[in-house]
């Protein structure tokens, strides 16, 4: 049956005195993939935010349980290790530490969590060849620093090959699909099919319905003012690529919330 | 402890602590004299000069040597134009002379401030060395001085001289008489002419034409050389054509009971000889509301003094309460080279005042700099540099890089650099950068997985990594993780 690995109750949120999530429900099931749309300065990215647990957001009343734990209770690194991970619509640049270097590190921190041996730099090597083959991410890259200098689309794949590397229970993908072309959208698109079929769950928070057109989702919620207004189907994409966010976000429509 | 007289007791404590016990026994044999009257009695005048130079049986071209730094000295002030805050030293109140085989006041590593042994477990030093490093009195227990004595062979093979200055001023006096001084004159600063007029020992290193030193050479494998007391000498001569790595210190926190170190190293390479010098200091700093803690005042000092000459300087400090320390090179030899790289790393409450001095006096003589600094906590840390091309230094050039990292709030950074090119057909080049560990790397990497901790470690690893990479392999990784030690506590 349908398991819910993350429960948002009645979430609201505050960043510098300002009101950004006002009362916000979600629930996201085993193995779905859940889109979330909506206009700039919705709170979408605030929502992942405050998943990861940056600590510039207050939140100020409701809850998030997360396979049954209380969420808002951990730390950022014990919800990582636990299983969420966020893919950022901006990765952060570290200088001076190498890819590889980072990778095997998180990757051994993510595997000592789930009770697994740590791996030698050799088997890992072979482990991140494969991975990296898969999503067209060159060999010469491994050596340079995280993400420093890298283009947009360098970054998005990076962030795709952390995910896989780090065998999340939840992935949420900020704005994965922008800055990408065609043939890295595509890449991006086949990697979350995947972890899908691995029954993970993945939020994606999306401005443009592009991507949704090669990995369908279960559901589609929309975001207005630090809620959500309206969920459905893939339907619900096309009437937004159609009328825009103003028209779909008030008009009746059945199935909604 | 000193009696066991019941058997099975014994039997436990051995099984506990087998280092404990075999101390205890070795002062029921009476192992340690009577030697508490080799130290001599508080405070510094001529007497305690000759008394020092008496005790090492030192020829009289040394002593008239020490005693002309110890009349200098006594005429000198202490400079006070360093970025550094501290009480004034009482320098009457302290022991000039204490014999290398102090009386043991440690018996077990179980008497170590608790937070220096959980230091030595996260560098995964071995027990034995964390004894020898703590002080503990275990002379002769353990194999060290069989790997000591099988290195030494191999280096007399090669007709390397690796000994404690002392010795070198007996066997080899005449090397000795010919460079000391010759670097750091006597008459250099406070602090060296206060360790010319007092200093007790240290290491001597000579290479012999066309050596390459077979391999790195450590004080650590110095026999005796547990106790090298607070002003160290050392004095490095590399002759034609040699090369030699010498690596001072360890990665491990230093038991001292003295406040005040004021060493002096020279290094003299001729002709086309090269000399790497690596330091990672890791002295007490203090503790978090900033008491106690070495006061380190250094002189070390480079002389490229043949054609291609080449010395570098990488430093790892990351201990001390106050650091005073500038390695410095001053390039003779046309197309000589001189390389200085640095990690300055404060916490708490410490200070540093650090940086380098690169004197260009022949022609295409170059120098590099590359110095990272780090302040956390409410510390300071100052990069204070000279460059200087000289007239005579045709097509000289300098590169120099700063770069200061901030953790916090309460902490300063400061670049100081001094350029001074009389000379139209060299130059310079400068670059310096400050940035803070940003709220966004932490959250990336923390979302991640990674503690707060190791996420400032890995970011200060990295911003150290230009400096790092010119370590050795082995002194590389243990600074690594010294790195992520003396930053625990700063981050909330």
């Amino acid at each position: 049956m349908t398991n819910i690995v993350l429960d948002i109750q009645n979430l609201h949120v505050m960043r510098d005195g300002k009101k950004i999530l006002d009362g916000l429900n979600l629930s996201i099931t085993e193995g779905s993939l859940d889109a979330i749309m909506g206009p700039n300065g919705s709170g979408k990215s605030t929502l992942s935010y405050v998943i990861a647990g940056h600590p510039n957001y207050q939140v100020t009343q409701g809850t998030i349980s997360y396979l049954g734990q209380n969420l808002l209770n951990m730390s950022v690194d014990e919800r990582a290790r636990a299983g969420i991970f966020l893919g950022f619509q901006y990765p952060i640049e570290i200088p001076g530490v190498s890819i590889s270097h980072f990778l095997r590190l998180i990757y051994n921190s993510r595997s000592r969590q789930l009770g697994e041996k740590e791996v030698d730099s050799f088997t890992f090597l072979k482990k991140l060849k494969e991975l990296r083959l898969q999503l067209g991410i060159s060999e010469d890259m491994m050596s340079r620093s995280l993400n420093a200098g890298f283009s947009g689309g360098e970054k998005k794949k990076l962030e795709m090959l952390q995910m896989v590397l780090l065998r999340p229970t939840i992935a949420i993908l900020d704005e994965a699909d922008s800055g990408l072309d065609i043939d890295a959208l595509k890449i991006v698109a086949s990697t979350i099919n995947q972890q899908r079929q691995q029954s993970k769950s993945i939020v994606l928070i999306t401005h443009y319905k592009r991507l949704l057109t090669y990995t369908v989702p279960d559901k589609i919620h929309i975001m207005s003012k630090g809620k959500i207004v309206k969920t459905g189907n893939q339907d619900l994409a096309l009437q937004l690529e159609e009328k825009g966010y103003d028209k779909v976000i008030k008009a009746p429509i059945a199935g909604s919330v | 402890m000193k009696s066991a007289t019941n058997p099975q007791k014994e039997m436990e404590k051995q099984h506990k602590n087998p280092v404990e016990n075999l101390i205890a026994e070795k002062y029921k044999y009476g192992f340690v004299t009577d030697i508490d009257s080799d130290i001599a009695p508080k405070g510094l005048n001529e007497d305690i000069v000759r008394f020092i130079s008496a005790k090492k049986n030192e020829p009289s071209w040394l002593l008239s040597w020490r005693l002309k730094a110890f009349r200098l000295w006594q005429t000198m002030s202490e400079p006070s134009w360093a970025k550094l805050n501290y009480a004034k030293i009482d320098y009457q109140d302290a022991h000039y002379y204490a014999a290398p085989k102090v009386k043991p006041d440690i018996k077990s590593l179980d008497q170590i401030d608790p937070k220096i042994r959980q230091t030595y477990d996260k560098l995964g030093i071995p027990l034995h060395e964390q004894q020898q490093l703590a002080g503990v009195a275990v002379d002769a227990v353990f194999d060290s001085v069989s790997v000591a004595t099988t290195f030494r062979e191999e280096l007399a093979k090669a007709g390397v001289i690796f000994c404690s200055i002392s010795e070198a001023v007996q066997k080899y006096s005449e090397i000795v008489q010919k460079y000391l001084g010759t670097v750091v004159p006597y008459s250099d600063n406070f602090y060296a002419t206060l360790n010319s007029a007092v200093f007790t020992d240290g290491s001597f290193v000579y290479i012999p034409p066309g050596v390459r030193c077979p391999m790195e050479l450590s004080t650590y494998f110095r026999i005796n050389a547990a106790k090298t007391g607070q002003f160290e000498r050392t004095l490095i001569v590399a002759d034609r054509n040699s090369y030699v790595s010498y690596l001072e210190g360890c990665t491990a926190p230093m038991r001292d009971e003295h406040q005040l170190h004021a060493a002096v190293v020279e290094l003299v390479a001729l002709d086309e000889a090269e000399i790497k010098y690596s330091t990672v200091q890791n002295w007490y700093p203090g503790d978090e509301q900033g008491r106690g803690g070495i006061y380190n005042f250094v002189t070390k000092r480079g002389a490229c003094r043949g054609f291609r000459s080449k010395i570098s300087w990488t430093q790892v400090e990351t201990g001390s309460a106050i650091t005073w320390k500038y390695p410095s090179c001053i390039l003779q030899g046309d197309e000589s080279v001189g390389k200085f790289y640095s990690i300055a790393l404060t916490n708490h409450f410490q200070q540093a005042d650090t940086g380098t001095k690169m004197i260009h006096l022949g022609k295409k003589t170059r120098s590099t700099i590359i110095s990272k600094g780090i302040s956390a906590g409410k510390a300071q840390n100052t990069y204070r540099g000279l460059v200087r091309i000289q007239p005579g230094a045709d097509q000289a050039r300098n590169f120099t890089q700063c770069d200061s990292l901030l953790i916090g709030n309460m902490c300063g950074a400061h670049t100081i650099p001094y350029i001074e090119n009389r000379n139209k057909q060299s130059y310079t080049e400068h670059e310096a950068t400050t940035s803070k560990i940003s709220e966004e790397q932490l959250f990336y990497c923390q979302q991640r997985g990674l503690s707060a901790e190791d996420a400032v470690s890995l970011i200060v690893n990295g911003f150290c990594r230009q400096v790092l990479q010119e370590l050795p392999m082995e002194f590389a990784v243990e600074a690594q993780k010294l790195l992520g030690i003396s930053l625990e506590g700063s981050v909330g």
